[in-house]
């Protein structure tokens, strides 16, 4: 027996002065950031094939672009980057980019023209999700060797039609206009894939980092690039931590173990704006929050139906309980900042309006469907909106699944009425327009799953037309007009219902500055953060 | 009485010495588990409404790239073709590539089970360190305060949620007491600092003499791995409890009591050493439990462990991920079986 209590006794010993007796590191070094992100949607690196939200934010560190957005002053649009001029031909149809001097990548090897055409040819070849960004300006496989092409220090890029100079330039902002290091891409090139299996994990950039791991659901560590044509950056290292839950991340960033917390939820923001040392900071985001009803639905598909549930959402109360600082009202598809926004929200919660358009379209009580992927933010809207629904005579049932499961069902347009989000993906008006707004043919046929009014069968009843005038259109201010005519077209007569837009609130230790999360336009910047 | 004769038929033999035999025996059961394993998660997967190519092209992929994908997947092949590339390919070792970590799976494996197999370690050795004496001598003193503390310790061990027990010993031992290391494997000093050898930080810090890595390791591990053991205390000692009940009102630890064995003697000599084989089984399943993952406590402490990668695997319809991580959990699972077996046969004579 006492041999079995001397075991013991040494056993918890042994555990309570090695968990005393632990070293507490609580705060993070003077050169180094470390932010806590759920990063688990990243599922490559390569400019060419990235489009998720955590993945952009390390490739904005990681790759120049010919034009970027300037994160002290992005209200001023793109600004030069690798490329230190540009000129426009007479026809408009060509861009030739004069290429800065000097830039190096992380490899060494200096920055040419000829890098930027054989990245943007990558895009066009490798085919993948995003390179829509690219090729809707006509560039194929077929004609790329004639349309981008190089001579000495400058590439030019012909499109198949006259756009305007800013839509282009502005999708040259996007992730998939990262120059890639033509030399160490196809140093590893595996059967003809350009790289892009090595890419996924590795970076060949000349941005102010260099990736130096990328661990699937667990960090992201960027080095400082020290001859970063901009100056080298004054955090030396980054390491993005991925930490799922808001709880944990707000913890970890009142003990100092952290300096940006990027995923809190409301009730761990009011925490943290009470906390010492530690301050929230708020962007507004590109992301919109919409409902939208399938127009194969032969009820949905009445004009005063469609209006009808605009007036059935109760916007404001989800603004002021659930959604409270990370989401504001915003009935419009442009989000907030972008060229051509609007600020009007013409709609609000008012049952007796909706009664009326319902009994006037002849619909007394019905049933819906609708499908929304298992977050919590989403599924207290649906709730919300089975109350207020219910409430004029409408049974909503909840399709609740996955995203994937979701998604599935909507590009197969077989939902009565989809709840969800929709971030833009460059920042130029058209890439909301021409997918809300946009719908050449609404035929089964056709597939275009990418297009949101597809998937909801709707016949944009001449937004199409105006959406592909707008995409021309050389004025800026003319421009801008025209997409808010076509807002305003779009609020009355649509099936979607936008409801919100997204405010990123990210908790921050008070020691640092110069922190840009890239507002609704673009993705965050570590490079200007001092301590 | 005569006894009565019973003719038992001679099954063949193989002229094969009988270690050998029962090592094919069992190679060739581990095989067919292994297959029926892979054809059941196999067809899971397939029949699950989840579209594995959305995974990999993303909400706006055009229809004709989808279609690309589609095919490059191999979704374009009836079912049986699937199958029969995918065993093909398993056994040669090529668990596929992943969709969502863009590497091949087998890497990633490499990667995740370590962390967990370290964690489940160290949660299994407190949680027997601690849970076989608690059972023993609860069932020793029935009804006493230690009874009762026993009790009690296992009833909130079993009835509350993890969730919010890591959170709690989080916001205690890190948040205000500061006593341990937070989430993650590692502090931010040396992340990428171990070179890794077998994918557990504790062992490799060690390796490396690197103390300072391997206490900051410790203080990483220590809180999660005290609340997994703690779930397996909770219920190792309540079945140690009642193994013990059972042996201790047996009739041969009267007799032992009235021979004048010691107490001590009665109880670890005699009562005990009839409960290990049904320990062991209790252990084990445990311990297989929790080399599983457990997906909420990696959640919480950001432990990038086999369990969340199954589970995200499998809800992104990453299918070479889930079947690779199948594998390797059933593979687990067989070790252990095979494992206690070995102890049954040291521990029961009656097996020997």
């Amino acid at each position: 027996m006492s041999y079995f209590r001397k075991l013991m006794a040494t056993a918890a010993m042994g555990v309570a002065v090695g968990v005393t007796a632990l070293p507490v590191i609580a705060e993070t070094p003077a050169n180094m950031l470390v932010i806590a992100n759920r990063i688990d949607d990243i599922t490559t690196l390569d400019p060419a094939q990235s489009f998720e939200f955590a993945g952009s934010d390390v490739l904005r560190n990681v790759y120049g672009k010919l034009v970027n957005f300037d994160p002290n002053n992005l209200d001023a649009g793109y600004q030069p980057d690798l490329a230190e001029s540009w000129t426009v031909s007479e026809d408009g149809k060509t861009i030739t980019f004069t290429m800065r001097e000097g830039v190096k990548f992380h490899s060494g090897n200096p920055v040419r023209a000829e890098d930027v055409a054989f990245s943007l040819k990558r895009v066009v070849l490798l085919n993948k999700t995003p390179s829509f960004i690219i090729t809707q300006f006509g560039f194929t496989p077929e004609n790329v060797d004639e349309t981008i092409v190089v001579d000495g220090n400058t590439v030019s890029i012909t499109t198949d039609k006259r756009y305007a100079t800013s839509f282009v330039l502005n999708c040259l902002t996007a992730t998939i206009g990262g120059v890639v290091d033509k030399e160490l891409v196809m140093a590893n090139e595996v059967d003809g894939d350009m790289g892009n299996t090595w890419l996924a994990t590795n970076s060949a950039g000349s941005g102010p980092y260099s990736l130096a791991s990328w661990k699937p659901k667990e960090s992201v560590t960027l080095n400082a690039n020290a001859d970063y044509y901009g100056g080298a950056p004054a955090m030396k290292r980054v390491i993005v931590r991925h930490v799922q839950e808001s709880a944990t991340q707000r913890l970890m960033l009142e003990r100092g173990d952290i300096d940006v917390a990027r995923d809190l939820n409301p009730s761990d923001v009011e925490g943290v704006r009470a906390a010492e040392g530690v301050e929230i900071l708020e962007e507004m985001r590109g992301r919109l929050m919409y409902i939208a009803a399938s127009q194969k639905h032969p009820e949905l598909s009445k004009p005063g139906v469609r209006q009808a549930l605009k007036y059935l959402i109760d916007y404001e109360g989800m603004q002021n309980s659930f959604l409270k600082g990370a989401y504001v009202t915003h009935q419009n598809f442009l989000p907030k900042t972008y060229l051509g926004a609007v600020d009007e929200n013409p709609f609000s919660l008012n049952l007796d309006k909706a009664k009326a358009l319902l009994a006037e379209a002849g619909v007394d009580g019905m049933e819906l469907t609708i499908g929304v992927r298992e977050a919590q933010e989403r599924l207290e809207i649906a709730q919300s909106l089975q109350n207020t629904f219910g409430q004029a005579g409408i049974t909503v049932n909840l399709e609740v699944g996955t995203g994937k499961q979701i998604l599935g069902k909507y590009r197969a347009r077989e939902l009565d009425i989809y709840l969800g989000a929709w971030g833009p993906d460059y920042p130029d008006p058209h890439t909301n327009a021409g997918t809300f707004a946009y719908n050449p043919d609404n035929s089964d046929a056709a597939n275009a799953t990418g297009l949101l009014a597809w998937r909801n069968s709707w016949d944009t009843g001449g937004l199409t037309e105006k959406t592909a005038a707008a995409v021309v259109e050389g004025d800026r201010s003319k421009r801008a007009e025209m997409y808010q005519g076509i807002q305003a077209q779009f609020r009355d007569t649509s099936p979607f219902a936008v409801m919100f837009q997204k405010v990123e609130q990210a908790g921050v230790a008070d020691n640092i500055e110069g922190l840009n999360l890239g507002g609704a336009i673009t993705a965050v910047s570590y490079w200007t953060v001092t301590k | 009485m005569r006894a009565q004769r019973t003719f038992v038929k001679r099954q063949p033999q193989l002229p094969l010495p009988p270690w050998v035999r029962g090592l094919v025996i069992t190679l060739f059961s581990i095989s067919i588990t292994m297959l029926g394993l892979l054809l059941v998660t196999f067809l899971i997967g397939r029949v699950m409404p989840i579209d594995p190519v959305l995974a990999v092209v993303g909400e706006r992929a055009s229809q004709e790239q989808y279609d690309a994908v589609f095919k490059d997947l191999g979704l374009d092949k009836p079912l049986i073709v699937q199958f029969f590339y995918y065993v093909s390919d398993v056994l040669r070792g090529d668990f596929g590539q992943s969709l969502l970590t863009a590497r091949p799976v087998a890497d990633d494996i490499a990667r995740v089970f370590p962390a967990t197999f370290e964690l489940a370690t160290i949660g299994i050795l407190l949680g027997c360190i601690l849970g076989v004496p608690l059972g023993v001598i609860a069932a020793v003193r029935r009804g006493s305060w230690i009874d009762q503390i026993a009790r009690v310790v296992a009833l909130v061990g079993y009835s509350m949620p993890i969730f919010w027990l890591g959170l709690m010993g989080l916001l205690l031992f890190y948040g205000i007491l500061g006593w341990v290391g937070g989430p993650g494997r590692q502090g931010i000093f040396y992340e990428d600092m171990i070179p890794s050898v077998t994918g557990m930080i504790l062992i490799d810090s060690a390796l490396a003499r690197d103390w300072g890595a391997f206490w900051d390791a410790f203080s990483h591990i220590i809180l999660p791995a005290s609340l997994l053991g703690y779930y397996s205390l909770a219920y190792i000692s309540r079945m140690t409890r009642s193994f013990m009940l059972e042996q201790l009102s047996a009739e041969y630890v009267t007799t032992a009591r009235v021979k004048g064995m010691s107490e001590w003697a009665v109880i670890w000599g005699h009562a005990f050493k009839n409960i290990r084989v049904q320990l062991i089984t209790v252990i084990a399943l445990s311990y297989a439990n929790l080399l599983e993952g457990s997906v909420l406590t990696e959640i919480i402490f950001s432990w990038p462990g086999i369990g969340s990668y199954i589970t995200t695997a499998l809800l992104s319809a990453d299918m070479n991920a889930v079947l690779g991580g199948t594998v390797v959990v059933g593979l687990v699972f067989i070790c252990l079986n095979v494992f206690s077996d070995l102890l049954y046969k040291f521990f029961d004579p009656r097996s020997k």
